[in-house]
């Protein structure tokens, strides 16, 4: 794990990831990436910083999250899985390790406001928690789409204080609330910091993003050093929609060649079918959100609009660091369906009494399609908990029944 | 010579862009939009390529954006409208304004020869990083006749509008005040201020002020310190609301109207 040569997998001085990366921004955003790029580093390599981010992580967030040996579900599957209980984080799920860090950045850079996008809610709940913790004021672009179908996420904002403001341009969802904060911040350019949700947008935030998240893969080898006797398994399986997760999940193993990275992207109704947020399968290069990347668009370069069941995972590019491990072949990357997404849901819910959140349950889906062998250690991201999700579980009960 | 260079040799004052989202409000509105600016006395025009994602702009350019790819506005299209408007009589210079992934997916030396094709005098390209400017566009740029420009804000250091200005061989285009396109920027002391400030730097290009300005007053306010001005939220406004056959008429009228 202490490759001498640079990693191709990590980001490079100049903010790329092999082609990928790169700071892709209006002058108007200019000063404040610059300020960010200038200062992330410095900051949360400082032992104050560090200090106070470990603290808030083990007696706020409730870490280190269990490593769960899922014995039904082994058994079931016929193979050894353990699950990264992401979900038991405070606030349901991994977004919180970012918005922790983020927010004692912003603070450090003096900051008043906090502005972020929401996909799923779970980011939004994660900011609006922060933002509560510390006394910032907060501001949260949803798309108005998903603010009827995650209603509960929406309230939850509003119960910590938060304003929610729902982004009514283009598809409604994830990328338009993006847009929709990114004017934000270029309208408060001084007193603002934007806290991204994932591992996506200018340099720095795709690095930075994901070394908040690597606290997961930092745990987990400890954890399976303690409960196999190994610090390595053999596949790791994550969701990926911006990649927030998967990024944190793969962090400590990017350099390991014997660990099979799985990302599961969300293939909506099928990926042919023109309702599909399957980046990989669908996207080719481009530039969105300030970053080169994959990113599913027409011909003529305007970003398609995705579909998936489920919001977290309805984004049409990947964090930057992810279409590098796309490109190289490193990760493998899965397209999963709605409907095998749903499969996966009920099936842990029933056999390890663990509701998913549907953006998990790709990752679970993948489960039965990776060639896994009875000893082989396989373990997955549980990114998040259902309860957000239950409106969508309820109409899908009786086929399950 | 470059019909922009032209332009700024002979006016240093006054100077009035108007820009449009091309293929806005119907598809083949591009050209007679063009020519009627022309007529009015507009000294250049910036056309817009719309873009699914505009995040520099603001509601109203964003609804015109959209529409015109409903309309089925692409670059090549674009680029269809254009040939042949030098033979047809447009002289006024012409700067392309748009979002770096259309272009890309076009093909950027592709898209440069085009514009060279079609008569395209400058580029503006807002989430183009410097440093890949220099590394790969600038000298296509270069090869193919086109002037670039860049955008200058409030919160932009002095070394970078320094650092900008060097690179930049079109004009220096000044973001009125912080905010997407078609706030509406009240011109007060701090704009002025941040607009004199940049007027003692002693830029080696043109200074043309937009985001916000909407009238004669906002133009003047704006032009005292500068070389010009942009007007483009509000002529897309004007766009929305003027019925198609009395277009040309309304165009007249409201460029008159900017510089009484």
């Amino acid at each position: 794990m202490t490759a001498t040569a640079p990693s191709p997998y990590h980001v490079d001085a100049a903010g790329y990831y092999g082609p990928f990366g790169g700071a892709y921004v209006p002058e108007m955003l200019y000063p404040n990436v610059e300020e960010l790029r200038d200062n992330y580093l410095r900051i949360t390599e400082d032992p104050t910083f560090q200090h106070d981010f470990q603290q808030l992580l083990t007696d706020y967030v409730g870490r280190p999250t269990p490593l769960f040996f899922a014995q039904r579900l082994s058994e079931h599957i016929g193979t050894t899985i353990y699950l990264k209980r992401e979900d038991l984080c405070h606030t349901g799920a991994h977004k919180i390790n970012n918005t922790i860090g983020q927010i004692l950045v912003a603070q450090r850079l003096g900051k008043k406001r906090i502005v972020a996008e929401t996909g799923a809610g779970q980011h939004g709940v994660a900011t609006a928690t922060v933002c509560a913790l510390m006394g910032l004021e907060c501001i949260i672009y949803m798309g108005a789409i998903d603010m009827e179908r995650q209603k509960p996420n929406v309230d939850r904002m509003r119960m910590l204080g938060a304003k929610v403001m729902p982004a009514k341009s283009g598809s409604q969802t994830l990328k338009d609330a993006t847009n929709e904060a990114m004017r934000h911040w270029i309208s408060h350019p001084t007193d603002t910091h934007y806290i991204i949700g994932s591992v996506v947008g200018p340099h720095p935030y795709p690095d930075m993003v994901a070394r908040f998240q690597s606290v997961i893969s930092a745990e987990m080898i400890r954890q399976l050093l303690h409960q196999t006797g190994r610090a390595i398994p053999d596949f790791l399986l994550a969701c990926v929609g911006g990649g927030s997760n998967a990024a944190g999940a793969f962090y400590h193993y990017l350099d390991e060649p014997s660990v099979r990275l799985i990302a599961a992207e969300a293939a909506g109704q099928g990926v042919d079918t023109g309702h599909s947020a399957a980046t990989t399968a669908l996207g080719k290069p481009g530039i969105l959100h300030g970053a080169s990347t994959i990113l599913m668009q027409t011909e003529d370069g305007q970003v398609t609009e995705p579909y998936s069941i489920s919001a977290g995972l309805d984004y049409p590019g990947i964090g930057p660091q992810h279409a590098q491990l796309f490109a190289t072949g490193r990760a493998e990357f899965m397209s999963i369906t709605d409907k095998q997404a749903l499969d996966a849901a009920f099936q842990l819910s029933r056999l390890e009494g663990i509701i998913p959140a549907l953006e998990t349950a790709h990752a679970l889906a993948c489960l039965p399609l990776i060639g896994a062998k009875k000893d082989d250690v396989v373990v997955v991201c549980l990114s998040g908990r259902g309860d957000k999700d239950l409106a969508t579980y309820t109409k899908h009960l009786e086929e399950y029944s | 010579m470059n019909r922009l260079t032209t332009l700024f040799q002979q006016k240093t004052a006054n100077v009035l862009n108007v820009y449009f989202t091309a293929g806005f409000p119907g598809l083949n509105d591009t050209v007679p939009i063009l020519r009627a600016l022309q007529d009015s006395g507009a000294d250049l025009v910036e056309i817009g390529m719309p873009y699914s994602d505009p995040v520099a702009d603001g509601e109203t350019i964003q609804r015109s954006n959209q529409q015109a790819l409903e309309n089925g506005m692409t670059v090549a299209k674009l680029f269809e409208q254009l040939h042949g408007i030098r033979e047809q009589g447009i002289t006024v210079p012409i700067l392309l304004m748009g979002y770096l992934n259309p272009v890309v997916q076009f093909g950027i030396e592709k898209f440069c020869q085009q514009c060279q094709a079609v008569g395209v005098d400058g580029i503006i390209l807002p989430d183009l990083p410097l440093t890949v400017y220099e590394r790969e566009y600038q000298p296509l740029f270069a090869q193919y006749g086109l002037k670039v420009v860049f955008l200058v804000t409030p919160q932009t250091s002095a070394a970078r509008v320094r650092q900008l200005d060097a690179l930049a061989d079109g004009f220096i285009y000044l973001v009125a005040a912080a905010g997407t396109t078609g706030a509406q920027t009240d011109m007060n002391a701090d704009v002025d201020a941040y607009l004199s400030r940049t007027k003692a730097l002693d830029l080696r290009n043109p200074t043309l002020v937009g985001f916000g300005i909407s009238d004669a007053a906002s133009f003047a306010a704006a032009s005292r310190h500068t070389t010009g001005a942009i007007i483009g939220s509000a002529f897309i406004r004007l766009l929305q609301q003027a019925p198609a056959a009395q277009r040309a008429t309304v165009i007249q009228e409201f460029v008159a109207g900017i510089r009484p």
